[in-house]
């Protein structure tokens, strides 16, 4: 008796654990879509494959630098995570000026379809360059080792990845409600008249979000990259659809809520396959995604406000 | 007016002589475009007329298939007795899923009617109610049997699905020109308006879901006897995105625009093969160079003009 | 002039967020009369006819209309039952035609579904081309005749207003309500709605408007009622109004909540 309430326990917290690593995934994408939507009331369909970008550079970096080799594992790991950062950085902002500056006064739906262009224009333009079949990350990059912790093992992996999403939220968070520019953001979001009208330059705070949100796509890309160890062309459109629901969850255009939203959806998922069903994994979000729509659609830290007739 | 008829008429004659001159290979394109023409015009009475972001019509498509995938290897009920109930198979799961949806703003809408997709996807995957077949699908679906007469080469398909893609065009032009079509339009310009105005937007919005989804399901049972197999992969997320491609860059709420696209996003990488696998490249270019520079489509819909007593003649 | 109730408003109270916007206000508006709705912004007149619209839903109270308790009901379904309105933000179907906005207000007049667009039967025909004349006869009341194919989108502000109108007739209502119908309008235009708005009258149609155009509510209303901060505060004919010591303070006293209602 007691030792299976042990194993029914282990099998508990290592699903536990694992939702949240996989969680602090869909956060960091999360966070992509809760900010450009915050601004500019735009479901960014082409950040989830910002986040693909992110794998499949932070692959080619890996490959042809050779930075792990000079210095170390940890080390090269961290340079070129920054690398991919900015580098999807620019291509976030470059992908803001060619197709959705042009159509800010349009109607909000032209801007949604050409987000959806985007979207389908760099998922193929991934495939032709990569290639359609999955792409294998080295694995003997990082110790494969697992600690205990209370009688249940995890893998040092998971501890690094959940610790390094948890960073990056930290900073985000930290930037967002004590610099300037994070104020900034955080008006135009409220009131972009009203911002305009007290002297920031909108533009300048829709590029830092076409520049924060994919650095921080890209770098949960190359994460995905090396938790799983492959990856492939499509992969954005799951994840990003999984973070676009995490983004609700939370209360899209709160970043905290998109935080929490993420880890929550980690969580709700990884249990779900694991007590529910497996094959029915991927469609638990979309079921979540629906019936937070149903009931609640401002999520769970978006405030609600009644729509103006 | 007059030009528009022979205009009309002759691209029709040549539709109708073209299988004559084509080796099977091309017809089956043209079917392709047939089809998908089919998918686009019922998506076009959601997306277009009304105005709502769908992008889940793959899911009514799907359903359609399958009834009639399973009704016919299963019970052995002809075909083409079928169509009406893939249709109403297709319209009663619009019906069970739009209510509670129908009420979302556009792009929400749009993500739900994605997330829809893929359940339905998955769940045919997943051999739900021990149906589906799972991810195999379900094979051996036999071919329409036309009083006697067993359509079965792409030819004898061409002139089912022309036929097929005649009428829909002929009734939704009716469609379009009515009482329906125009609350349907009023609800695309201003929701709050058209309440105003006495229109019940909840129920119309629910009855271009059903409609579109009715049509869609019909289109199913064609392909399910056209291929006598389907399975979860011919309805995936892209198939949705390439009916919703065809709406917006042909022309959203215009018949001909709509049949303009599935030519131009069917057939153009067939004629191009080279670069067929930069098709959805080009595909996702276009959509947001469309909606920078063209944002209605190619062929926008034509304002309707009416005959008064006053001025008429 | 029969005074026959035909709308009556009792404790109708409404709040957004804990901010009261009505209050308790109760009038009613007789058979065949022009009232006005009065006072300065932000006194929830607008919200007073998006209560009675169906657009909003009262906290509290009750409105019947024509002996029916019409509160709650959705507003297609008040529309059919004879309330037509115009919006103080001009809503109109900007990209369809003057004839088409029209044709919207016949739509709860017809039977015509998806069968009868597909079959064209006699009757459906009927149907359709009474409706089409109807329409022209609505465009034509308000002076918009010369047009009907002109997106709406490209008519003046004023003909904008008057178009709203001629789509709110279309509706065959007992009870219109004018949002502002004046609101930027010139002289000219502004005269020739008096004109309108007393036709409408003639045609046994009772009107409710709000306007801040004094003249215009001074010259056709038969009756006002006065609101500030979402309560009635005075209530009698133009003459008495415009002497009435209440009613003077709250438009000359300390500005209150000057936020505009935008509807």
């Amino acid at each position: 008796m007691a030792p299976d309430k042990g194993k029914v326990m282990q099998l508990f917290l290592e699903q536990l654990t694992n939702g949240l690593a996989v969680g602090g995934i869909y956060a960091l994408i999360a966070l992509g879509y809760t900010m450009v939507y915050g601004v500019l009331k735009l479901i960014n369909f082409a950040h989830g494959d910002l986040f693909t970008i992110g794998a499949y550079l932070g692959l080619t970096l890996l490959l042809s630098l050779g930075l792990t080799g000079h210095i170390g594992s940890a080390a090269g790991i961290l340079v070129l995570i920054l690398m991919v950062m900015g580098l999807v950085a620019v291509i976030g902002a470059l992908l803001e000026r060619a197709a959705y500056r042009p159509l800010r006064t349009s109607p909000r739906l032209s801007a949604v379809v050409s987000a959806l262009g985007a979207s389908i224009f760099f998922q193929n333009a991934i495939m032709l360059i990569y290639g359609a079949r999955f792409r294998v990350y080295p694995h003997d990059l990082l110790p494969v080792t697992a600690i205990s912790l209370f009688g249940l093992t995890i893998p040092v992996m998971r501890i690094v990845l959940f610790g390094a999403s948890i960073v990056m939220m930290t900073g985000l968070y930290l930037f967002v409600q004590r610099t300037r520019t994070g104020t900034a953001i955080r008006a135009a979001a409220i009131d972009q008249g009203a911002a305009r009208l007290m002297g920031i330059d909108v533009n300048r705070v829709i590029m830092y979000v076409f520049l924060i949100g994919p650095a921080l796509g890209g770098a949960a890309g190359m994460m995905v990259g090396l938790y799983y160890g492959q990856i492939n062309f499509t992969m954005g459109w799951v994840y990003g659809l999984k973070a676009f629901t995490a983004a609700i969850l939370g209360g899209i255009g709160n970043i905290p809520g998109a935080m929490l939203g993420g880890l929550l959806l980690g969580v709700i998922e990884s249990l779900g396959a694991t007590y529910i069903s497996l094959a029915w994994k991927d469609a638990i979000s979309f079921i979540v995604l629906i019936l937070i729509l149903i009931v609640r659609p401002t999520g769970i830290l978006g405030e609600r406000v009644a729509d103006k007739v | 007016m007059k030009h528009g008829i022979i205009v009309n008429s002759l691209i029709v004659v040549v539709l109708l002589a073209a299988p004559i001159w084509l080796n099977a290979y091309w017809v089956d394109v043209l079917n392709s475009i047939g089809l998908y023409a089919v998918l686009a015009l019922s998506l076009n009475v959601i997306l277009g007329y009304a105005g709502l972001f769908h992008m889940g019509h793959a899911a009514f498509f799907a359903i359609g298939a399958y009834t009639t995938a399973i009704l016919n290897t299963q019970f052995g009920i002809p075909v083409l007795w079928l169509m009406p109930l893939s249709g109403i198979a297709a319209g009663l799961f619009a019906l069970i899923v739009a209510r509670p949806i129908i009420h979302l703003r556009g792009d929400y809408l749009l993500i739900v009617t994605i997330g829809i997709v893929e359940i339905v996807r998955i769940a045919l995957v997943n051999n739900i109610f021990g149906i589906t077949g799972g991810p195999n699908g379900i094979f051996g679906i036999s071919r329409p049997n036309l009083l006697g007469y067993v359509i079965r080469t792409p030819h004898d398909f061409y002139y089912l699905i022309f036929a097929f893609t005649a009428v829909t065009v002929f009734l939704f032009h009716r469609l379009e020109n009515s009482r329906f079509g125009r609350a349907l339009n009023y609800i695309r310009e201003d929701e709050t308006a058209a309440e105003g105005s006495g229109i019940d937007t909840a129920h119309y919005k629910l009855v271009a879901f059903v409609l579109g989804a009715f049509w869609a399901g019909m289109a199913g049972m064609i392909f399910a006897s056209k291929m006598t197999i389907v399975s979860p992969q011919s309805f995936t997320f892209w198939e949705s995105v390439i009916m919703f491609t065809i709406v917006i860059l042909g022309g959203s709420g215009n018949i001909r625009g709509v049949l303009l696209g599935a030519f131009l996003i069917i057939g153009l990488p067939e004629v191009f093969r080279e670069f067929a696998a930069a098709r959805m490249l080009v595909f996702g270019a276009a959509m947001v160079l469309m909606m920078i520079f063209r944002p209605k489509g190619i062929l926008p819909p034509l304002s309707r003009t009416y005959k008064l007593k006053t001025n008429a003649g | 002039m029969s005074k026959h109730t035909l709308l009556s408003l009792s404790d109708l109270t409404k709040s957004f967020g804990g901010v009261l916007a009505v209050s308790e206000v109760s009038f009613e508006v007789h058979q065949g009369s022009i009232v006005g709705l009065i006072g300065p912004n932000g006194a929830g007149k607008t919200t007073v006819f998006n209560l009675i619209t169906g657009n909003y839903l009262p906290d509290r109270g009750s409105i019947f209309f024509d002996g029916r308790d019409i509160s709650g009901m959705r507003t297609n379904m008040i529309v059919s039952l004879g309330i037509a309105r115009t919006f103080q933000t001009i809503r109109l179907f900007q990209n369809m035609s003057a004839l088409e906005n029209v044709l919207a207000g016949c739509h709860c007049r017809m039977r015509s579904g998806i069968f009868g667009a597909m079959l064209r039967l006699p009757w459906q025909k009927h149907e359709e081309r009474e409706a089409i004349d109807i329409a022209a006869g609505e465009l034509e009341f308000v002076g918009l005749d010369s047009n009907p194919d002109m997106a709406a989108r490209n008519f003046s502000y004023g003909n904008q207003r008057l178009l709203e109108i001629a789509r709110a007739l279309a509706t065959r209502p007992k009870f219109l309500i004018l949002d502002e119908p004046a609101g930027g309008m010139n002289d000219h235009e502004t005269r020739s709605l008096v004109r309108i708005i007393s036709q409408i009258r003639d045609r046994g149609i009772t009107v409710l408007l709000i306007e801040h155009d004094m003249n215009l509510v001074m010259k056709v209303c038969e009756e006002l009622v006065v609101l500030d901060h979402g309560i009635m505060i005075a209530r009698g004919t133009p003459e008495g109004i415009q002497k009435d010591q209440s009613v003077i303070e709250a438009y000359l006293g300390p500005p209150g909540n000057d936020e505009d209602e935008d509807f």
